[in-house]
Order: structure tokens, then sequence, then C-alpha cells
């Protein structure tokens, strides 16, 4: 048993994860072991088939691990149970997915308080800590707007901002450039790295160079082992 | 209860997100409730309506009538009941509180130039109460009337309209066939009774006239003499009708059937038929509890396929919106979370139409009388043909069918809610998240 070190975001020991798949074991993660220290910024890279969406999976606390300890918070995530995971996710870990992800027929604030619902935060202060959220990345003007009305990077900002109203451990960011024109895609970059300036501990599991290249570290993926994990 | 009354706000505008899917789902509900209440009602009115013709003939009477037999059995002696079964009745059985005799002679009553045909009853004073006929003004017959067998008269409203239109009928002298009467009284007028059961006729009390019945046992004897085209026929009755009234409720059923062994030594023809109001009156509170458990039954079904509505609708709601649940469980929606939002949202529906149906129930009223006058208006001939209590019938609001609707709503709605809410909850979150 790994005690939990405070200066760590997340650690991660020996991990593993195996499916069954047609009668055959599939084993997507062998002993992944690596450390996540408050204010890193890390991108996880690799081809496909290489574990990077198990390990995403697992460092999203959608999905437990088959061996392997995983801290967060001082709990093993390996240990929990579903409701236990679930409120992990809520409270520990800020999402920001590829298609954005937003629920079509909230507005944006209502959307960036969507996890505090469930992480069971909503109070009167919420909807300033909301708009303080919105005005962050950019959108106090478009508070009221549905996500339809939006352009795709103008969706990415309110699902960071929303990713962020729980204080989370991490965030972890799943492609999270990958439906973006380039220009908008530096854009996104930039606000991500404005955050992690800020303290905010950011993974990108991403399949970019370039985007990799934005980040301080970069662990690299191959058919479920860390070939490489270097910092730039 | 913030967090439900945020569900609770969510649900709705889920709901309202597709307002023509969510108004037929709500329709299956709204149906359902609505027909809840108005077939309680409806069977309710129904219901009562009977009760009342029945409970207007005295719930502690009960009435024994002449009835003719078949002209063979007897050859021109009496039939029927007679004063010393009135008397005998009166004297041996201890629950009979009062005995009312009454004699009904078909007549042609005349006033100066105007005449019809009516009812002549010959009865005691009693029998206004009994038959709960209520005086307008002047006397009803009197103890002294009925000992001195004076030629005195009480008219019933209809009577008195039609045979003295002006001026005041009290005092004036009418012709009954060819026997003067005096005018003593005028009765209010009285809806007549419907025909119950076999025994017992329909009796319309506008045409009559009320005279002492001993008088009329003095004055037209006991010889009824019908002359028809063909035929001469002679009838020897002594009391049309006698109705006994019980001292007590609970003692009409028992005397009822002492009533009917003692005539029955008298009587070796089948001469007489004894109707009970109560016995009535129970049959008809068991036909009315069968046909409201019936109408409920048919509810209830109504009820079953709204909630399966719901919950088509509700499972195909889970399936289009996989990947919301998805979205919802990667921010930290536990199971629960997602159940309740998938029951609540299937409850705003049930109540919605709930809601609605008990609105439509309160209309139940003008609507149905609304329904019944188009009705008369499109198939008039249709309607005529039609029992009187089905065409008169007024719903009456059963006042636990509001709750009791409404309640099976909710349940129908958490019930059949219950299924796809669980299919979503157990919903792999990253399955869901996959799903587009």
């Amino acid at each position: 048993m790994v005690e939990a070190d405070p200066t760590q975001a997340a650690s991660i020991r020996d991990l593993c994860k195996d499916y069954v798949l047609a009668g055959e074991t599939v084993h997507a993660l062998r002993d992944v072991s690596f450390d996540v220290p408050n204010g890193d910024f890390i991108s996880i890279m690799g081809p496909s088939g290489s574990g990077k969406s198990t390990l995403l999976n697992l460092l999203g606390c959608l999905d437990r691990p088959s061996s392997g300890t995983f801290l967060l918070g001082g709990g093993d995530v390996a240990q929990m149970d579903d409701d236990e995971l679930a409120e992990t996710r809520a409270l520990r870990i800020g999402f920001v997915f590829q298609s954005f992800n937003l629920l079509p027929g909230l507005s944006v604030v209502e959307n960036i308080e969507v996890p505090l619902y469930y992480s069971g935060r909503l109070n009167i202060e919420s909807r300033k800590r909301c708009l303080e959220l919105a005005k962050m990345v950019g959108l106090e003007s478009r508070l009221e707007h549905k996500p339809t009305q939006l352009s795709g990077g103008q969706q990415q900002r309110v699902a960071i901002a929303r990713s962020l109203v729980n204080n989370p451990q991490f965030v972890l960011a799943d492609e999270p450039t990958g439906n973006l024109d380039s220009k908008t895609t530096s854009e996104i970059l930039d606000l991500l790295a404005n955050l992690n300036n800020e303290g905010r501990t950011i993974i990108i599991v991403t399949h970019e160079s370039e985007v990799a290249e934005r980040t301080k570290r970069s662990i690299v993926l191959y058919d479920g082992y860390i070939r490489s994990d270097e910092r730039h | 209860m913030a967090t439900w009354l945020r569900t609770f706000r969510l649900s709705f505008k889920s709901v309202l997100l597709h307002p023509l899917r969510s108004a037929l789902t709500i329709l299956g509900i709204f149906i359902g409730v609505a027909s809840v209440i108005w077939l309680l009602a409806i069977g309710e009115g129904i219901g009562r309506a009977a009760e009342e013709q029945i409970a207007s003939l005295g719930a502690k009477n009960i009435i024994i009538r002449t009835i003719k037999p078949s002209s063979d059995e007897f050859e021109d002696g009496g039939y029927g009941l007679t004063r010393t079964d009135y008397v005998r009745l009166l004297a041996t059985v201890p629950t009979i509180e009062t005995a009312l005799p009454i004699r009904v002679l078909v007549r042609e009553f005349r006033f100066r130039s105007r005449s019809f045909d009516g009812r002549m009853v010959g009865t005691t004073p009693d029998y206004a109460k009994v038959t709960r006929l209520v005086l307008d003004r002047g006397r009803f017959l009197s103890d002294g009337d009925i000992e001195n067998e004076s030629s005195v008269c009480v008219l019933s409203a209809e009577t008195s309209r039609r045979l003295v239109p002006y001026g005041e009928p009290l005092g004036i002298k009418i012709m009954v066939d060819d026997q003067f009467y005096v005018v003593v009284g005028i009765m209010k007028p009285r809806a007549p009774s419907a025909g119950i059961g076999g025994s017992l006729a329909a009796e319309d009390f506008s045409k009559d006239i009320y005279v002492p019945i001993t008088t009329v046992w003095r004055r037209d004897g006991d010889m009824a003499i019908v002359i028809k085209p063909g035929t001469f026929q002679r009838d020897l009755v002594e009391l049309s009708q006698l109705t006994l009234l019980v001292d007590d409720r609970k003692n009409v059923l028992p005397t009822a059937d002492v009533v009917r062994n003692t005539l029955k030594l008298d009587h070796t023809l089948a001469d007489f038929g004894i109707t009970v109001p109560l016995e009535l009156l129970q049959q008809a509170r068991t036909t009315r509890l069968m046909f409201m458990l019936f109408l409920g039954l048919i509810a209830a079904i109504s009820l079953v396929v709204g909630g399966i509505g719901i919950m088509n609708i509700m499972l195909a709601t889970v399936t289009e919106r996989t990947h919301e649940i998805g979205i919802r469980r990667a921010l930290g929606a536990k199971r629960r979370d997602i159940t309740r939002q998938f029951l609540v949202e299937s409850t705003v529906l049930s109540l919605a139409g709930g809601f609605l149906g008990v609105l439509a129930g309160l209309l139940c009223r003008p609507m149905s009388v609304w329904i019944r006058s188009l009705l008369f208006q499109w198939f008039p001939e249709a309607m005529e043909t039609l029992p009187e209590l089905i065409r008169t019938v007024e719903p009456r609001m059963v006042s636990w069918s509001i709750p009791l609707s409404f309640a099976i709503s909710v349940f129908v709605g958490i019930g059949f809610g219950v299924y796809p809410a669980m299919r979503a909850a157990q919903l792999d979150p990253i399955e869901a998240l996959r799903h587009e």
C-alpha cells in the first residue's frame, strides 16, 4: 500500500487493465506507473491501440483497474464502488471532451453548474462562481446562450469552465482540440496553458504532437506500456 | 430539497423539449384519470337516482298490493286484500306502527263544464306522511273525516289546476262521477315515482284526489264494474293497497316475512304482492357497487394503458439520451441521480396528465349536460328510447375520486417509470459517452 503524498495530485502504481474480448484476454495496460505532481501539465500520447483510451477511462475514474493502485485524494480508486467512483469524478476530476459534451437543453451558466449539482455543492454562492468562471473563459456576454448557438471554440471554453467548477485535483482533457480549427486550437491551448500557470494540474490525452509540445511533460504509451515519460 | 426542486425543474425542461411527444404521453394518463372521475361520477349519479326513487317509497315501508289473479281462478267472488287483513295485521304484528289502507278507483272528475279522468284514492290521514306528499294549502284528511265518512276531498296540484284553473278551489264542490265532494285541501306537485321491481308499477300522483276511505266504502262499495266492448267484468275488491309503516328499519325485513306468511294463510289465490323498498334499496346498493367496480376496472385498464405509454416514451427517451446520461455520469452523477432524474420525469408527465385529468373530471357535470343536449340534437329518436334513468342522470362527483385518481396517476408514473429509469442508471458510463 502506497501512502498518499500531498504534493501529488495523483499517483499511479503498476496499473493493469485486462479485457476479455471474444474469449481472449487483451492486456490494454501493463504495469503503468507514474506520478502527477500538483501543477503539472502532462500530455499522454500514443498510437491507436496503445491503451490511451483505457488509461483515460482509468484516470477519469470511469473504470477500475484490474490490478495496481491509483491514489487520488487519499483514496485508492481501484477499491472504490460505483457510487464512490461517481463522487470522486464529481469532486476531483474535471472532464474536457473532444466533442465538448455540453448538455444541449441547458444554457452556458447552467452547463457550468451541472458538476456542482452532483458534488452536492450547489448553493447561493455557486451561481456567482459559475459567472466568474464564464468570465475567465471569456463568455460573460453569452451566459444565457444554448450550446447550439455557440461556435466550437466557445463550446470548448464552456466545457473548460465546467471542468473547473468543483476545483478538481486535475483537469482531464481528451483530445480537447480534435474538433477545432488551428486558430481555435491555439486559443484553447493558450487557455489551458494559462490555467496551468495559475497552478491547475492538467492532463491532455492527444495524438497530435503540436498539442503535446505545449505541455511540460509527455508520456508516450505503446502497446500498453509506458514507452517514454520525459519533460520538455 | 434543493436537489429535488432542481430535478423537477430539469424534468419540466426536458418534458417541454418535445412538446408534442410529451402531450401525447400525457394524453394517456389524462384520459385514464378523467375517465376514473367521470365513470365514478356517472355511476354514483345513476346509483343515487335509483336509491332516491326507492327511498321515496319509504325505507321503513312495506307495500302490499292487490294483484288480480287470472280470471278463471275466481268466480265473481272478491279477491285481493281485505279489511280483515288490515285489521288483523295491525292487531297481530307488533312492529307495525301504522297501516295505511288504500282503495284506488278510476273516476271522472267534474267541475262546471270541465272534466277529466283520474284516480280517486280512498285512504286515511297518514297517507300524506307515508307517501311523502306535501300539503300546499287547506288541510289533508282528518280522523274526523274517516269517522264521519265525510264527503270531503283533497286535490293534487295537477287536478286542481285542470279542474279549477281560475279562482280558489278550496271550499267548492266537485263531482266524482255522480257524487259531490267538498275540496278541503290542495297538495304540492310531486314527481311520479318510478316503477321498481316486478310488483310495483310506476305511480303517478298528478291526477289524484284523496278522499276518506270510509266514504269510498260507503258510497262506492267494493264492487268495481268495468264495461268494455264485448266484456262485462265485476271486480270485488276491498283494498287496492295496504302500506305498512314499520317502527324500526332493522325490523322491516322480518316484519315483511311475518306479513307474507300471515297473508298466505288466508289468500289461496296469488292475489297480492309485497314490495319491500328496503330490500330493493339493498339490491340497488349491491348493483351499484358492482357497477362502480366494473367502471373502476375499465378506468384502471385505461390507466394501465396510459402507464404503458409513459414507459414506452421513457424507454425511447433513455435510448435517445444515452449520450447525455454518459455526460452526466462523467460529471459525477451517481446511479441514483440518474434514476431520480428519469423517475421524476415520468412522474412529471403522469402528474401533468393527472392534473389535467382532474380538471376535466371537475368539468364532468357541465360537459355531460352539453354532450347529452348534443346527442338529443343529433339522434332524437335513439335518445327517446333510452331509459329515463340514463336520459336524466346527473353525474355526481365522488369526493374521493379526485385524490384517488391523482394518487393512481402518480403511482402509474413511478411504477412505469422505474424500469426505464433503472435501465438508464445501469448504463456503463464509458459506453454511454461513446454513444452518439
